[in-house]
Order: structure tokens, then C-alpha cells, then sequence
């Protein structure tokens, strides 16, 4: 009988070297003549031990971490196939704390799985969500997901089965479903491993979406930067129309649901909702004024659902589960799990799923087992480029939509950067603006004018030119971003800026580092 | 009553008629993959890109031609992606990524190396043309920083050794 190799084929594992470990284990494995099934897994989401290597016991999958190329020949020699001592062994994967003391609800088989079986899908819970959505009218569908308390997962938090009901509601002979996979922000990576490690679940989630809202086309946006997680998702797609999971018959229902992944080209701005659908329908990826709801008119003038990925990925499992078991999850008025990111300068860094509630600070120290450095972690970025700088003081902040918009932060995507004592505060503070000018769509003249201007001004206070004169100016011009930019970038870009200099003002005030004719004079 | 205006009968000059045989099916094959499609243009712009390695600006006006668009709508997507190019790039792309994320773990420091190195800036392509140079934000290797992409292929915690050792690697993948 052969024995179950997993090494991760999640984008993050290849960029450890996972495909060479994969292809030395398939060499020593017939050249010793064993019988070795090895099966390209998303990953568990603990990134400081991939390569991963598991194997597949009586006694449950046994995980050797991290392993190179060159530690495999020992892997064999310590009897690996049969959970054998090694010096890399960790034991049960499931009980390696991490891992264990997690509640995995979207990401349930992410790494457990074979990403494109379907059996496996099917096998662990898979199309049981769908099943019951067939069996539902719209309305009720709309209701479940509405009593789920599920909020929309790319940032804005917005109640997903309020969006769903107007777009319901929408009258249309055509309405779309469309997810945004255009995960740009830095320090988040869960659409990226969800997509590589259970592409089924997205087009599951989408697919019910569909049903609920009365729309036969879905579109998945995803960004270009993730090439493999186009190639598992065009794989999929494959796989579930050759199913009848997609198409003109749904699980045989008679109902129809088609499904396409369209590829963005590197603009930031087209994760937002209104820039993306514009995006789609061919044009420059420029936002759009709000009214209209995309509900209303969204894609090509029609009703549209737009929701980030892991918002749809949880939707299958509330339709299987119940409104009520997502809702037990969670504090206040943020329900059920969020994927958290671990990233930057952490230790252990990688996905933490977790009930809202936890605080930022078991999830640096406990989890994160402090800086990889070693040294102090100084400053936290939560939520993308656009979220707050968050000092030590506000490590006790719990996980949670309300929690975070009380200290002027936000929980954004889930993605939590750690930088140590080591980072330059008011450089951090410069590139927020740097990159709101690089990826601003132009459209309105606060974000455009004054993200180029907010660059100028904090050079102008790092060289202490002006510097408290300058300063008033800063708080000013981010004043006009915050409140006359049409969207979330030139919106937000001022909230990683003040957070910096109100927490970190000694990085404002250092002794200037340039000659005040380096950076221009003003 | 008005006298209706004399008609001038224009000139019409079938776009694209400088572009090499080779580029022009490639434009064509594009635009027929993608018949159809509604909101065709980012996909056809992906498969020029990936057939020719660039959009070339005279394809511009077949694209136009063909989608019934203005060619300053064609050109205003090209300006607008940072993906896409109108210059061929060296033969193998260096995508560096400059994010937060990153930054936390030496990116600024790598950065500086990196141009150094290869003697060139970002949007640069080296004098033997053998790499060019990108800037990208965010790889969604986050917790593995700092992430630099050759071509399609991800490496994380990479460093000045280790960056050295890909381009080696790049170097030989060619031979």
C-alpha cells in the first residue's frame, strides 16, 4: 500500500524551495522502491515551518519542519514514511498549538486537502452548503446569510446579507456575482492561500451567491502578482464545470451559474469595489461616486454583488452549518472567525483563523512568538497601508470592527504587519503617502494633489525645515484627504500618517539627516 | 434650406501598418480569443503581453479599430496598469517588492543593493539586457519577507546572497 506524502504547493512553500523538496522526495522514493503518493497540499498556514513535510499514519498526518532539498535523504534514513524519529519532527500537525488552538471554519481544508479533488472536497464537507441552497428559496438564502452576522471581509465590514437583499431586490433581467481577489494590501495573504488551497470553496460560496440573488454570471478579479493562484483557480473552474457544479445545470438543479476569472494588470485602487467593476468592464480602473450601490448598478450598469473572497468562502459553511452556529463565534457585533495574517517581522508568521475577540497581543506573543529580529516590537500595522500605526500601549486592543474604529485603527483584511525597534517612523509615515501617490486613479484632487504634497511636506519635516509650521500643515492637508476623497485610499492614506506622528513624534523631531537644498525647499 | 455640406471622402488607412507580421497575428489572435467577451480589452492586453512580451504602440490603433474605441482610450489603459509595457523588457523581469511588509524586514536596505547590483534603476533594464528591473507592492508573501518575483517564480527571505544566487539561476534557466 502506498503512503500519503504532503508537501504544500501554496505560493509562499514554493517560495521556501517546496517544489525541490516535492521533486527529491519522488527520486529517493523510487530509487528505494517505496511506494509514495505525494500530494501538492495548500498550506497549514505556518510559514516559519514549510517546506512542510507531512506524512500520512496510523497514528495521523506526522509533520517534519522546515525541510531543504538536502534534509530529505535524511528524512528517508529516520524512516519518515513511518512517522520515524528525526530531528525535524513535530509530531501530530493537529496538535502543534498554532495550529490547534485555532477555530478553522472558511479555512477548514486549507492544507488538509488535495486543493483539486473534488472528492476530497466532497469528503470533507464540501457541496453540502450548495445542496441546502438549492432546497431554499432566495429570500431564505439572503436570510440565513443575514442572520449569520457574516460582514464583508475585504475591509469595509459592511453586513453582507444587507447587500445581498438589495441586490434581491434589484429588478434585472441580468445581475452579477463578483469577487474581489485583487488582495493588494501588504501583510495579507489569506485570498491568495484560500484560492491555492481550496479553490472549491470560493466558487461553493460564489456559486450559492448566485442563487440567492437571482444571477446566472460571476466574475473572480484576481490580481497578477499571484500566478498561482490563477493556475489553481482556472484548474478548478475546469473541474467543477466538467462537474456540473457550474453551468447551465447546477448539481443537477436545472439552475444556472457561470463563472470566470479575470486577471487585473498591478493597480492597487482596483481593490476597491466601484474601481474594479470599471476595471472589468475594460476601462481604466477609476472609482466611482457612490450612489449608486453597485446593489443597484453595479457591473455594466446592472445589479451586482461585489465581496472580497473570504467573505464568499464563508458562506458555504453557514448554509451547511446554520445562521447560528457562524453567529455563536465573535464578540459584539463582529460574528464568526476572521482569517488573521501574521506577517513583517514576526517570528511565527502566518494565518491565525480565529473567533473575533482575541486582542493583538496573544496574537503577537502567543502566536506570533514576538519579533523575528528578537528585538522589541515597536510599531503594528493592521489592516494594509491604509490602516494605523499601533504603538505597544494598544497591543490589548481586542479583534473586533468596533474595537478598532474606537482608537482611530482598523481591522481592514486581517492583516497584521510587525516592525521592531529598529523602523524610522516618520520614513514609514512618508511612504504611506508615497504609495497613495503612486496608486491614486486620479479621479478626485485630494488623494491625486495631495498625496505628492504630503510626501513633500513630511521630507520638509524630517529635515526640519519649518518643522512645527510644517507639521500644522501636515494635520491639515491629511484633514482635506480624510474628508473630501471619494474613496477609502486618499481617504485613509492620512490614518498610517497621523497614527506615526502621534504615537511615534520622537521620529519627527530627530536631528535632520539632510541638507535642507537635498530634498527641495518650499 | 440648408445646402447639406460636400462630403469629403477620407483617407481610411487600415491601422497598424507598421507593425512586424509576427506582432500583428499576435494582436489578432488577441482580439479573436477574446470575441465576444464583455469588457475584452484587459484580457486582450494580458494576451498581446503575453504573446509578445510588451504591447507594442502599433497596436494600439488595431486594438481601437477593432473594439471601436478611441486610441486614447486603448493608450489610457496601458498608462493607467503598471503591469503593462510598451517597451520590450530585458529577458527575465525582477518584480522587487517595496511594501510594508517588507520594509519590516530590510526591503529599503535590499532595495538599494538590488539597484546597485544590477547598476540600474527601477523601470530599468540592464546594458545586456538580461534583467529589468520592477517595483511591485505586495507579493502576498508576507509573513516570509522580503519576496522578490523572477519572472513567475516566488522567492522569500531573500537577502543580498541569496538574491545574488537567483540571478545565477535566472542566468542558467536560459542556457
Amino acid at each position: 500500500m502506498s503512503t500519503t506524502v504532503y508537501v504544500s504547493g501554496d505560493a509562499s512553500a514554493l517560495a521556501l524551495g517546496a517544489d525541490r523538496v516535492a521533486r527529491a522526495i519522488a527520486a529517493h522514493a523510487s530509487r528505494n522502491g517505496a511506494d509514495v503518493r505525494i500530494v501538492r497540499n495548500g498550506s497549514r498556514g505556518m510559514f516559519w515551518l514549510e517546506p512542510l513535510v507531512e506524512v500520512a499514519t496510523p497514528a495521523g498526518r506526522i509533520g517534519y519542519g522546515p525541510i531543504l532539498e538536502k534534509d530529505v535523504a535524511g528524512l528517508f534514513a529516520a524512516g519518515f514514511l513511518n512517522g520515524g524519529a528525526h530531528g525535524r519532527k513535530l509530531g501530530k500537525v493537529e496538535s502543534i498549538d498554532y495550529f490547534g488552538k485555532q477555530e478553522r471554519l472558511t479555512f477548514a481544508r486549507v492544507g488538509l486537502t488535495d486543493p483539486l479533488s473534488l472528492d476530497d472536497y466532497r469528503v470533507h464537507g464540501g457541496l453540502t452548503g450548495l445542496r441546502r441552497a438549492l432546497e431554499l428559496a432566495p429570500a431564505d438564502i439572503v436570510k440565513i446569510v443575514t442572520d449569520s452576522g457574516l460582514r464583508g471581509r475585504g475591509g469595509a465590514a459592511f453586513p453582507a446579507g444587507i447587500k445581498w437583499n438589495t441586490a434581491l431586490g434589484a429588478q434585472s433581467s441580468q445581475k452579477y456575482i463578483v469577487c474581489n481577489a485583487d488582495e493588494g494590501d501588504s501583510g495579507t495573504f489569506s485570498d491568495r492561500m484560500l484560492i491555492e488551497g481550496d479553490p472549491f470553496v470560493l466558487i461553493e460560496g460564489m456559486t450559492i451567491a448566485g442563487l440567492a440573488v437571482g444571477a446566472t454570471q460571476g466574475y473572480i478579479y484576481l490580481r497578477c502578482e499571484y500566478p498561482h493562484a490563477h493556475k489553481a483557480l482556472l484548474a478548478a473552474l475546469a473541474s467543477a464545470y466538467a462537474n456540473n457544479i457550474l453551468g447551465d445545470d447546477v448539481l443537477g438543479s436545472g439552475k444556472r451559474f457561470d463563472l470566470e476569472v479575470r486577471l487585473g494588470a498591478g493597480a492597487y485602487i482596483c481593490g476597491e469595489e466601484t474601481s474594479l467593476l470599471d476595471s472589468l468592464e475594460g476601462k481604466r480602473g477609476q472609482v466611482r461616486a457612490k450612489p449608486p450601490l453597485p446593489a443597484i448598478s453595479g457591473l455594466f450598469g446592472q445589479p451586482t454583488i461585489i465581496n472580497n473572497v473570504i467573505t464568499l468562502a464563508s458562506v458555504p459553511i453557514i448554509l451547511d452549518r446554520g445562521a447560528q452556529y457562524y453567529r455563536d463565534f465573535g464578540m459584539g457585533r463582529s460574528r464568526g472567525t476572521l482569517p488573521l495574517q501574521l506577517a513583517g517581522n514576526i517570528k511565527h508568521g502566518g494565518l491565525v483563523e480565529k473567533a473575533f475577540g482575541l486582542t493583538l497581543r496573544e496574537l503577537l506573543y502567543d502566536y506570533g512568538g514576538g519579533s523575528a529580529t528578537g528585538r522589541p516590537i515597536r510599531a503594528v500595522q493592521v489592516g494594509g497601508p491604509l490602516g494605523a500605526y499601533l504603538p505597544e500601549s494598544q497591543f490589548d486592543t481586542p479583534i473586533d470592527y468596533e474595537a478598532f474604529a474606537s482608537i482611530r485603527g482598523m481591522l481592514g483584511h486581517g492583516g497584521i504587519v510587525a516592525f521592531d525597534d529598529t523602523v524610522d517612523m516618520a520614513q514609514q509615515a512618508r511612504f504611506a503617502m508615497e504609495f497613495c501617490a503612486i496608486e491614486s486613479c486620479g479621479k478626485c484632487t485630494p488623494c491625486r494633489i495631495g498625496s505628492t504634497r504630503g510626501v513633500e511636506v513630511i521630507d520638509r519635516i524630517i529635515a526640519d525645515h519649518s518643522r512645527a509650521t510644517n507639521t500644522t500643515l501636515l494635520r491639515d492637508l491629511c484633514d482635506t484627504m480624510v474628508n473630501g476623497s471619494l474613496c477609502a485610499l486618499g481617504g485613509l492614506t492620512p490614518f498610517p500618517v497621523l497614527s506615526a506622528l502621534e504615537h511615534f513624534p520622537e521620529d519627527f523631531s530627530r536631528e535632520a539627516p539632510l541638507p535642507l537644498s537635498a530634498v527641495g525647499g518650499g | 434650406m440648408r445646402k447639406t455640406a460636400e462630403r469629403i471622402p477620407l483617407k481610411v488607412e487600415m491601422p497598424g501598418s507598421g507593425l512586424p507580421a509576427d506582432q500583428k497575428h499576435a494582436v489578432q489572435a488577441a482580439l479573436d480569443a477574446n470575441r465576444g467577451v464583455a469588457g475584452a480589452l484587459l484580457p486582450i492586453l494580458h494576451a498581446v503581453q503575453d504573446a509578445i512580451g510588451y504591447v507594442p504602440p502599433g497596436a494600439v490603433p488595431i486594438i481601437a479599430h477593432d473594439l471601436n474605441l478611441s486610441r486614447a482610450e486603448v493608450h489610457g489603459m496601458l498608462s493607467f496598469y503598471h503591469y503593462f509595457r510598451t517597451q520590450p523588457s530585458g529577458r527575465h523581469i525582477v518584480y522587487l517588492c517595496r511594501a510594508e511588509a517588507c520594509q519590516s524586514m530590510g526591503a529599503r536596505e535590499l532595495e538599494v543593493k538590488v539597484k546597485q547590483r544590477l547598476g540600474i534603476d527601477f523601470h530599468e533594464t540592464t546594458a545586456d539586457g538580461a534583467f529589468t528591473l520592477e517595483p511591485v507592492y505586495c507579493l502576498g508573501n508576507c509573513a516570509c519577507a522580503p519576496s522578490v518575483m523572477v519572472d513567475k517564480t516566488l522567492h522569500g527571505r531573500v537577502d543580498v546572497e541569496r538574491f545574488e544566487a537567483l540571478l545565477v539561476e535566472a542566468a542558467e534557466a536560459l542556457k
